[in-house]
């Protein structure tokens, strides 16, 4: 699934619990952390609950993150978010900007401050792994 | 033959009818307000009181010969008799106004707390304290070499009273401890807890910023040294606080914030400050947070308090009992004697995912580990859901919030 698939399936649900249900799923397929990966280092910081982000692969041409959160709905929006970057090259995933797509969700005026300001530093956490990872 | 037991009468939609904030839809559903714990919601003679104040006293207080002056340092006097009368203080000059709890912990933390304790001595907290009854005397402590220790609590959240005697040893110099637990709810024995301290000649600082909403406080016949408590938690402003501190300890305390107004003489010689309570309120006051603080307290005890408390007791054993029944829900605090504070965790879920899905159906909660981090750990959690009731509230929030929170569980199974 694509960043545009994702947000009009998004788009067909009428309501929010439905949303959010379909959000809490996507973040259940995906695969769960090694605890040896549950470090400080991987860490995103900002966030309410635990959240972390790291690199599985990473080429010139793509690179393909995991992620994992002890909060369901966290972990859901980090699913969201590896759509829209993960697989993509590196010069891209620091190019594209993650705020349109979040507002075409309706997530922007959903989340509260602190939720929101969670979902912005997973993302520059997923910039900064893609950039260490560009060559120049 | 006996009697019918009359129903508590206590007009539940008459009160809610003040409350403008209480009267609107959150997400299309209406607001259920179930986090009174953090703040109380004001009712319209609070807000009349504070825009009377702006409209046609507003003067600076203590310092002006017109009459707009003398009618808000007036009012603002009054509001510390009334105070005093509350929490029954023998004298008005027993309180001193601050911004809220936190601050008057950090005034008793750093001038009673800073010129008795010295290198090895010890404060006792407890592991259910709130971060603002730990953490002042913490920075105290770590400044003149003494100590903070905990006095541990029991499975159920209530204070281990051996535990409590057992620690009360010589080189204590001061207990600091929660009236009512923001967390949990306990209501902790203050007088006893008090009188332990006494019998080893330990002065001791009561939390009471979960209490005055819920209980009758007396300081003197708790015989506590020191009581503080916060505005905005008993349906009063934001910004607003009171600290009762027994005459003889006000006298002895040096200042703490130096500046206008807790001042006797000023000059390049040396300065000589005013007796207490002004000692203690350097700088222009938060008049219009204590105009409704005092329009807060009229209020309340304008009210059927024994109504209230049976109605606000009413509802947290009817939530208690319904929430219990959903599977995986776990609750956290269940003393004996409990107010106003429902915790618990559902399952393994974070309750910020419950607090989220609770709100899509206007109910507020908090979620978190409520400036009590010792005592998430204690129970094992990184924090709770808290719905914390007000004598606003009603049978059918509990309802709301009981439907919303099976609605919750089953989105995240």
């Amino acid at each position: 699934m694509d960043a545009q698939e994702l947000v009009e399936r998004f788009e067909a649900f009428d309501d929010w619990s439905d949303r959010y249900r379909y959000v809490i799923d996507l973040g259940r397929q995906l695969p769960d952390l090694d605890d040896a990966h549950k470090v400080d280092a991987n860490k995103v910081l900002g966030c309410q609950s635990q959240v972390w982000v790291v690199v599985r692969e990473a080429t010139n041409e793509r690179v393909v993150f995991d992620g994992d959160s002890d909060s369901s709905i966290v972990k859901g929006l980090i699913a969201v978010l590896l759509v829209l970057y993960s697989g993509r090259s590196p010069a891209d995933i620091v190019a594209i900007d993650a705020k349109p797509y979040f507002e075409q969700l309706g997530l922007a005026g959903h989340l509260s401050p602190s939720r929101a300001n969670g979902f912005y530093a997973m993302v520059a956490r997923i910039k900064r792994l893609a950039a260490e990872r560009a060559t120049g | 033959m006996t009697a019918a037991l009359e129903p508590v009468r206590f007009d539940v939609e008459a009160i809610r009818h003040q409350f403008p904030a209480l009267h609107q839809r959150v997400n299309g559903k209406p607001l259920v307000y179930l986090d009174n714990a953090a703040s109380a919601q004001v009712p319209v003679a609070v807000l009349d009181a504070m825009d009377h104040y702006y409209r046609n006293d507003r003067s600076n207080v203590h310092r002006g010969a017109h009459t707009l002056s003398r009618r808000a340092t007036d009012a603002f006097e009054e509001v510390r008799a009334r105070v005093a009368r509350f929490i029954g203080a023998a004298d008005p000059s027993e309180i001193v106004y601050v911004r809220g709890t936190t601050e008057a912990i950090n005034l008793v933390a750093n001038t009673f707390g800073r010129s008795r304790l010295g290198p090895g001595d010890e404060v006792l907290v407890s592991t259910m304290e709130h971060h603002s009854n730990i953490v002042p005397w913490q920075i105290v402590c770590n400044q003149v070499g003494a100590r903070v220790r905990e006095v541990p609590i029991d499975d159920r959240g209530q204070l281990d009273l051996d535990a409590y005697s057992a620690m009360l040893g010589p080189r204590v110099k001061m207990v600091a401890l929660a009236h009512v637990s923001n967390a949990l709810g306990t209501v902790n024995p203050a007088a006893e807890i008090v009188a332990r301290a006494h019998a080893h000649g330990v002065p001791i600082l009561l939390d009471g910023a979960q209490a005055v909403a819920h209980l009758d406080v007396d300081v003197a016949a708790l015989g506590c040294d020191f009581y503080a408590f916060s505005g905005h938690k008993l349906y009063g402003p934001n910004g607003v606080g009171a600290l009762y501190g027994r005459r003889e300890h006000l006298d002895a305390m040096p200042p703490w914030h130096g500046g206008g107004e807790m001042i006797r003489d000023v000059s390049f010689d040396g300065t000589t400050f005013a007796d207490p309570p002004f000692k203690f309120e350097a700088g222009t006051p938060d008049v219009s947070g204590v105009i409704g603080l005092g329009a807060a307290i009229d209020w309340f005890t304008s009210l059927d308090r024994e109504a209230a408390r049976a109605h606000e007791r009413s509802l947290l054993t009817a939530a208690t009992a319904r929430i219990a029944e959903i599977d995986g829900v776990r609750l956290i605090g269940t003393a004996a004697r409990k107010e106003a504070v429902l915790s618990f965790a559902l399952g393994a879920h974070h309750p910020g995912d419950v607090g989220t899905l609770l709100d899509l159906d206007g109910v507020a909660v908090r979620t978190g580990h409520h400036c009590t981090q010792p005592l998430m750990r204690r129970f094992g959690v990184p924090g709770t859901v808290r719905a914390s009731f007000a004598l606003y509230n009603t049978h059918a929030e509990v309802d709301a919030f009981v439907g919303a929170l099976r609605r919750a569980a089953h989105i995240l199974e």
